[in-house]
C-alpha cells in the first residue's frame, strides 16, 4: 500500500521573542488555524480524518498536555478525532508525517493529518529540562554539548571559515526574499486573532539588508559558552585532532527562533477518492541515523544516503533538496555528505532567514519542497533535518499525478 | 539529664536549661569526625531531646580547631565492608534528622575551625555562630581527596547558599573564613569572643524555642531559585559544562557530587540523603578515593613532616643559608628560605646579579600585598633577610649552601672548589642540578660526603616538591640536614638515589619523548596534546618540551657521555632537526612546537602537519593515550627496580608534585596497579614488538604480573 500527501499548508514564522508577531497567538491556535485553514480549503470531509499527530519539542506550559489532542479539539473537526504528540527534537515535523505515511502503508490508517507545532516565544527552549542535558550520569560520559557548540566542532573540524558560513547565510536571506518577491509560497498561510483580523501575513524574519559584511560585524554566539560553562574542552575531549573550537555561528548564519506550525494531509489512495481530492505527491522513503552527541548534527548525510537506498535512488536522481538550516554548518557538511550543489538545496531559502519553529519545521520544509517542485515542473525531492542528541532524518517524495 | 564526661566530649546542663557540649577528643591530635564519636554524640543528643528540663543544646569545641574534618584512617577499613557501611550511613541520616526535626534548638556554637564531617554537624543544628577570627576555616575539603560530603552537606549547602554557590563550594573544596561563610549563609552570625559565642547562643535558644530547618521548611526559598526555575537549570547545565571540563571524566567524585545535588534537589531532603549516602559510600569504595587518600594525603603528610630523614641522626639546624647563583632558581630558594625565617646569602658574581635574585622576593611579596595577603612591614621585614654579594667569602658562616648555577659541570666544579675553601667543613654543600649526577659533581669537593642534590622544581614558590638525591658517597647527616632544611621551608622532600635524571627528570623526559614520537610516526600534534590532557596531565608533551627548550632537550643529550640509547638517538636527531632546520626552539624563542603570537594563545605550528605527514587516522586515540602513560611509568618502575627510588609511595608523590601524573592514578607507580599490572604488562609487550625496545619489561616486573601482585607488594 502506498501513502500520498494530498496537500500541505504552513503558517508564516514569527519572530519567537517577546516583540515577535505572533507571542500572543498560543501554540494551540496556531496548529487549529491550519487544520482550520486545510478544511476550508478543501470543503474537506472532516469525519474521514482519524488522527492528528503532531511534533513538538517544548511539551511545557501551553504546548504541554497532549497539544495535538488540544488542537484536534479545537479545530472542531468531529469528536471522533484523535491526536498524538511526538517529540523527536528538530525532526519532529517531517517524523510525524514518516510515522503518519508509516500507519498508512500498514492499513492501520487511512487518513491522517501530520506536523508540528513550536511557539518558542511562549516556550523557551531547554524549559523542558530532561537528562540528557541536566542529568551528569548522561552528559557527563556521553559528552554532551549544547547545539550551537556541535556546530562549531563541525566547521572547526572541517575546516569551514567565518566566511563560509557567512557566504551560506547570506545566499539563504537573498533567495527567501527573492521567493517572497516572486510570491512563490503559495501554500503559507498569514495568521489572524480571534477577530479574524490580520496578525502577520509575511516571514518575519527575512531581511533584505542582509550582506556578507554585516554578518562578519556580528558577535559569535556560542564562544562564552564554550569557555565559561567548559563546552569546548567537552567537545576536544571527543575529538582530539580539533586543536581548538572556532566559534563561527552567530545569530546571522544560525537558524532564526521563531513561531509557526505546518500540517500535511497523509492519506491512501482509497482515501483521497473518498474525500475527493487527487494525491500531489507519493512518500518514497523515510530513514534515520544516529551519530554520537558531541558533533550530534552530521546524522543528515547517512540518513539521507539510507533513504535513497531504500527508494533505489541515487543523490542526481533527486531533482531538489530542502536541508534544514540549523546552523550554515550543518547544511555545508551535509552537502559535501550527499554530493550535491548549492543550486539544489534550498533553493528559497531555508531556517537562517525565516527561521526553525522546532517541532514544526520537518512539516515546513515538505510543504516547500513540494510547492517548488510543483512549480518548476520537477518530480523527486528530498527532506532532511539534523536532530538533537545525534540523530538525522530524511524524506523522499515524488510527484503522482 | 546528668552532665557527663568522657575521652571524647563533655556535657554540662545549665540552670537556665541550656547544655554546652563541649567536643574534647582527649586522645586523638584534633577533634575528628569519627563513627565512634557519632555514635556517642548522637546518645547524648537523644538523651537531650527527650528530656523536657532541656530547653536546647549548644555544640562547642574545647580544642583549637572545632573539628577540622572525617578520621580518614577510618575509610580504609570501611571500604572493606560497603554495604554495612552504607547501612551505617542511613542510620546515621536517620538519627541525624530525628534531632533535627523534633523542635529542640541546636546551636553550632564554633570556636574553630570546622571542615568536611565537622561542617556536617553544624548543619545538623539549627543555627551556626562562628567566632570573627581569620585563623578559623570553614569548607568541605572532601572533593579533593575523591570524596563528597557524606555527612548530609552535599544536599544540605544548596539550600543554604543557592545551588551555584553551593557547587563551588562542593566542587571545589573551597575553604573560607568565618566572613565569607556568613556572607554565603553558610552560617548565621559571628561573635567577636567566646563569652559572647555562648551568650548569643543561648538567646538565640531561648528565641527559637521550635525551630525548623530550611530544608524542611516548604516557606524557604532557595537562594538564586530551586532547581526546576531557568537560573537552575542553567547552573546545572553549566556545572555539567564545567566537571567535564576539569575532570575529563578522570575523578569520580565531582560527577558524583554534581549528581547528588541533580538528584537530591527534586526529592525530600530524607530521602536526598539515602542518595548522598550511596554515592558517598561508591566513593569510599572507589579506585581514585584510595588513591587520591593514600598518595595526596596520607603520603604527602607523611613526607612532609619528614619521613624521609635517617632516624639516628639529630635534628640539623639551618640558621644561615648561602646560595650561589641569583638566576631564576637561586632567586626563588632565597625567596622560600626567607619566608622560612633562615638568613640567607645570595651570591652571584657581580652584586647587580644577585641584586636581580633579591628582586624577584619583592615581585612576589608585591603580588601578595596587592592580594591582601602580606603587608609591607612583612615584606620588609623579608627581605632584610636576604643579604646579596659577589663575594665567595661570605659563604662561610653558613649552616648549608646551596649552588644553583647554570647546568655546566666546569663550571659547578669552580664553583664547589672556591666555596668550600671558606664554608666551615661539618657544613652541607648541595646542588641544585636538575640532571648531572651528584657522585660525578661531588668528585670537586674534598668532603663528599658532606655533599647531596636538592633538587628544587620552578617556579621554586609555588612548587610543592623537594628532590633529594644521594650520591655515592653522600652521609645519612646530609642527607638528615636536607630533609631538615626542606620540612622548615614547609616542602614536600622525596630522597632518591643518584642517575642521571634522578627520578623526575628521567620519567618527566620519558612523556616529553614519546608525545614526540607519535608526532614523527604521523599523529595530529592536537590529537597527542588533547589526549594527554584528557588522561589528566596539566600540559601536553609538546607544549611543555616548549617551555623547558628543545635546545636545553639536545644539550642534556649532548652531555651524557654514556652510551646511546636508539630512542635516545631518535629524539636527539628530532630535536636538532627542529632546532637548526625550522628554528623552532622554544616558547622563550616565541617558536616551539607552537607558535606564540603576542597577546594571543599558542597555536601548534603550521608546518608541523606537512613536515610529520600528519594524519588523524594514524593511531587510534586509546594507544596514543596509553603510550603517553604506560611510558611514564615503565620508566617509573625502571627507577624503582634500579634503586633509584627507595620507595612506591616516593615515585607516586614525585611524579605528582615533580611532572604533574594525574593524582587518580595514585601516581605513575600506583598507575600500574590502575591500569592492572598484568594488563599494563601485555600492553608494553605489544609495544615493544611495534615500536621498539624502550617498552622492554624486566623480568621483576614480568613476574609481578605473573603472581597477580600489586605495585605496592614490591620489594
Amino acid at each position: 500500500m502506498e501513502a500520498y500527501i494530498y496537500d500541505a499548508i504552513r503558517t508564516v514564522r514569527g519572530k519567537g521573542n517577546k516583540k515577535g508577531a505572533l507571542i500572543g497567538i498560543t501554540p494551540t491556535e496556531l496548529a487549529t488555524q491550519t487544520l482550520i485553514a486545510l478544511k476550508e480549503k478543501h470543503n474537506l470531509d472532516t469525519t474521514q480524518v482519524e488522527d492528528v499527530i503532531l511534533g513538538c519539542v517544548g511539551q511545557v506550559k501551553d504546548q504541554a498536555a497532549n497539544i495535538a489532542k488540544t488542537a484536534a479539539q479545537h479545530s472542531n473537526y468531529g469528536d471522533h478525532l484523535c491526536g498524538v504528540t511526538l517529540n523527536r527534537f528538530c525532526g519532529s515535523g517531517l517524523e510525524a508525517i514518516n510515522q503518519a505515511a508509516a500507519y498508512v502503508k500498514s492499513g492501520f490508517r487511512e487518513l491522517i493529518v501530520a506536523g508540528g507545532v513550536e511557539s518558542m516565544s511562549r516556550v523557551k527552549m531547554g524549559a523542558d529540562g530532561g537528562g540528557m542535558f541536566m542529568d551528569p550520569s548522561i552528559a557527563i560520559p556521553g559528552n554532551i554539548v549544547p547545539q550551537g557548540i556541535s556546530a562549531d566542532l563541525i566547521a572547526s573540524k572541517y575546516g569551514y571559515s567565518r566566511n563560509d558560513v557567512d557566504q551560506f547565510a547570506y545566499t539563504s536571506q537573498m533567495r527567501a526574499v527573492a521567493a517572497e518577491k516572486d510570491n512563490r509560497f503559495k501554500s503559507r498561510i498569514a495568521i489572524k486573532d480571534i477577530d479574524g483580523f490580520k496578525v502577520l501575513d509575511k516571514d518575519e524574519n527575512v531581511r533584505s539588508s542582509t550582506t556578507v559584511e554585516s554578518l562578519g560585524t556580528l558577535k559569535p554566539s556560542f564562544a562564552m559558552m564554550g569557555a565559561m560553562a567548559g563546552f569546548d574542552a567537552v567537545a576536544i575531549d571527543r575529538y582530539p585532532e580539533v586543536e581548538t573550537i572556532e566559534h563561527v555561528h552567530h545569530a546571522g548564519n544560525s537558524s532564526a527562533i521563531v513561531d509557526g506550525a505546518a500540517i500535511a494531509l497523509v492519506g491512501s489512495k482509497a482515501a483521497g477518492e473518498a474525500i475527493g481530492l487527487k494525491p500531489k505527491f507519493k512518500i518514497r522513503a523515510a530513514a534515520i541515523h544516529g551519530t554520537d552527541p558531541t558533533i550530534m548534527l552530521t546524522g543528515i548525510g547517512p540518513a539521507s544516503l539510507k533513504a535513497l537506498t531504500q527508494a533505489g535512488m541515487k543523490p542526481s536522481d533527486i531533482d531538489l533538496f530542502e536541508i534544514n538550516e540549523a546552523f550554515a554548518a550543518v547544511v555545508i557538511k551535509a552537502m559535501s555528505d550527499i554530493g550535491v550543489d548549492h543550486s539544489k538545496v534550498n533553493v528559497n531559502g531555508g531556517a537562517i532567514a525565516m527561521g526553525h519553529p522546532l517541532g514544526a519545521t520537518g512539516c515546513m520544509l515538505t510543504g516547500t519542497l513540494m510547492d517548488e517542485l510543483e512549480r518548476r515542473n520537477l518530480s523527486t525531492g528530498l527532506v532532511t533535518l539534523c536532530i538533537g542528541g545525534g540523530m538525522g532524518i530524511a524524506t523522499i517524495i515524488e510527484r503522482v499525478g | 539529664m546528668q552532665n557527663i564526661k568522657n575521652d571524647l566530649f563533655h556535657f554540662e546542663l545549665g540552670a537556665d536549661g541550656i547544655g554546652i557540649l563541649t567536643i574534647d577528643q582527649v586522645n586523638n591530635p584534633t577533634n575528628l569526625f569519627s563513627l565512634e564519636f557519632i555514635g556517642e554524640f548522637i546518645k547524648v543528643a537523644q538523651q537531650a531531646v527527650e528530656d523536657d528540663t532541656v530547653k536546647g543544646v549548644i555544640i562547642t569545641s574545647g580544642r583549637t580547631m572545632f573539628m577540622p574534618g572525617a578520621d580518614l584512617r577510618e575509610l580504609k577499613s570501611m571500604s572493606k565492608n560497603l554495604e554495612q557501611q552504607l547501612n551505617g550511613a542511613l542510620k546515621m541520616h536517620q538519627q541525624f534528622r530525628a534531632i533535627e526535626t523534633v523542635g529542640k534548638p541546636f546551636v553550632a556554637a564554633i570556636n574553630g575551625t570546622a571542615m568536611g564531617g565537622g561542617l556536617e554537624l553544624c548543619l545538623v543544628c539549627h543555627h551556626r555562630i562562628v567566632l570573627n577570627s581569620t585563623k578559623i576555616k570553614l569548607g568541605f575539603p572532601e572533593s579533593k581527596v575523591g570524596l563528597l560530603p557524606g555527612g548530609g552537606g552535599t544536599v544540605k549547602s544548596p539550600y543554604l547558599m543557592g545551588i551555584q554557590n553551593a557547587l563551588i563550594y562542593l566542587l571545589q573544596g573551597k575553604e573560607v573564613r568565618p566572613q565569607q561563610a556568613l556572607k554565603d549563609g553558610l552560617i548565621n552570625d559571628l561573635a567577636e569572643n567566646q563569652e559572647e559565642l555562648i551568650a548569643k547562643s543561648k538567646a538565640w535558644i531561648l528565641a527559637n524555642p521550635t525551630p525548623i530547618q530550611p530544608w524542611d521548611n516548604k516557606k524557604h526559598r532557595m537562594p538564586g531559585g530551586g532547581f526546576w526555575t531557568p537560573n537552575g537549570l542553567q547552573t546545572i547545565m553549566g556545572s555539567v559544562g564545567n566537571v567535564s571540563k576539569m575532570t575529563h571524566g578522570n575523578y569520580p567524585a565531582q560527577k558524583y557530587i554534581l549528581q547528588v545535588v541533580h538528584d537530591g534537589l527534586q526529592i525530600p531532603i530524607d530521602r536526598a540523603l539515602e542518595v548522598e549516602a550511596r554515592f558517598f559510600i561508591k566513593l569510599v569504595g572507589s579506585r581514585e578515593a584510595k588513591n587520591m587518600i593514600r598518595t595526596g594525603f596520607m603520603g604527602m603528610q607523611a613526607a612532609k613532616k619528614g619521613k624521609a630523614r635517617p632516624k639516628d641522626q639529630p635534628k640539623y639546624e639551618i640558621k644561615k643559608l648561602g646560595i650561589l647563583g641569583a638566576g631564576m632558581m637561586g632567586a626563588g630558594i632565597a625567596y622560600v628560605s626567607a619566608k622560612a625565617g633562615m638568613d640567607v646569602i645570595l651570591k652571584d658574581i657581580s652584586i647587580e646579579n644577585a641584586e636581580k635574585g633579591k628582586a624577584y622576593s619583592r615581585k612576589i611579596l608585591d603580588k601578595a600585598i596587592a592580594k591582601g595577603r602580606s603587608t609591607e612591614e612583612k615584606a620588609v621585614a623579608l627581605l632584610s633577610k636576604i643579604e646579596t654579594t659577589a663575594d665567595v667569602s661570605k659563604m662561610a658562616g653558613c649552616d648549608l649552601v646551596i649552588e644553583a648555577v647554570f647546568e655546566d659541570p666546569n663550571l659547578k666544579d669552580k664553583v664547589t672548589k672556591e666555596t668550600e675553601a671558606v664554608l666551615d667543613p661539618t657544613k652541607i654543600y648541595a646542588s641544585n642540578t636538575s640532571t648531572i649526577p651528584i657522585t660525578l659533581l661531588a668528585k670537586s669537593s674534598a668532603r663528599p660526603e658532606n655533599f647531596i642534590g636538592i633538587h628544587f622544581f620552578s617556579p621554586v614558590d609555588k612548587m610543592p616538591l623537594v628532590e633529594i638525591i644521594v650520591g655515592e658517597r653522600t652521609s645519612k647527616k646530609a642527607i638528615a640536614a636536607a630533609v631538615d632544611y626542606t620540612v622548615a621551608i614547609g616542602k614536600i622532600p622525596i630522597v632518591v638515589n643518584d642517575s642521571r635524571g634522578f627520578f623526575t627528570s628521567r620519567c618527566f623526559g620519558t612523556f616529553v619523548n614519546e608525545g614526540m614520537f607519535l608526532l614523527e610516526e604521523g599523529v595530529p600534534a592536537a590529537m597527542i596534546e588533547n589526549i594527554a590532557r584528557k588522561k589528566g596531565m596539566p600540559v601536553g608533551p609538546l607544549a611543555v618540551h616548549d617551555e623547558v627548550t628543545l635546545t636545553l632537550s639536545a644539550h642534556v643529550i649532548e652531555s651524557d657521555p654514556r652510551p646511546k640509547s636508539p630512542s635516545t638517538i631518535r629524539s636527539y636527531k628530532m630535536v636538532k632537526d627542529l632546532i637548526e632546520n625550522h628554528g623552532r626552539t622554544s616558547k622563550k624563542d616565541g617558536k616551539g612546537f607552537y607558535d606564540y603570537p603576542a597577546g594571543e594563545k599558542k597555536k601548534l605550528w603550521k608546518g608541523l602537519s606537512e613536515k610529520y605527514n600528519s594524519n588523524m587516522d594514524a593511531l587510534d586515540q586509546e594507544t596514543v593515550a596509553n603510550r603517553i602513560m604506560h611510558r611514564q611509568a615503565l620508566e617509573s618502575f625502571r627507577c624503582l627496580e634500579e634503586g633509584v627510588l627507595n620507595s612506591v609511595m616516593d615515585g607516586d608523590i614525585g611524579s605528582v608534585l615533580g611532572w604533574g601524573f594525574p593524582i587518580y592514578t595514585g601516581g605513575a607507580l600506583s598507575y600500574i596497579d590502575f591500569v592492572g599490572i598484568k594488563q599494563f604488562v601485555a600492553d608494553c609487550d605489544l609495544f615493544r614488538e611495534k615500536y621498539g625496545e624502550r617498552w622492554m619489561v624486566s623480568d621483576k616486573l614480568r613476574s609481578m604480573a605473573e603472581n597477580g601482585s600489586s605495585i605496592h607488594d614490591f620489594s
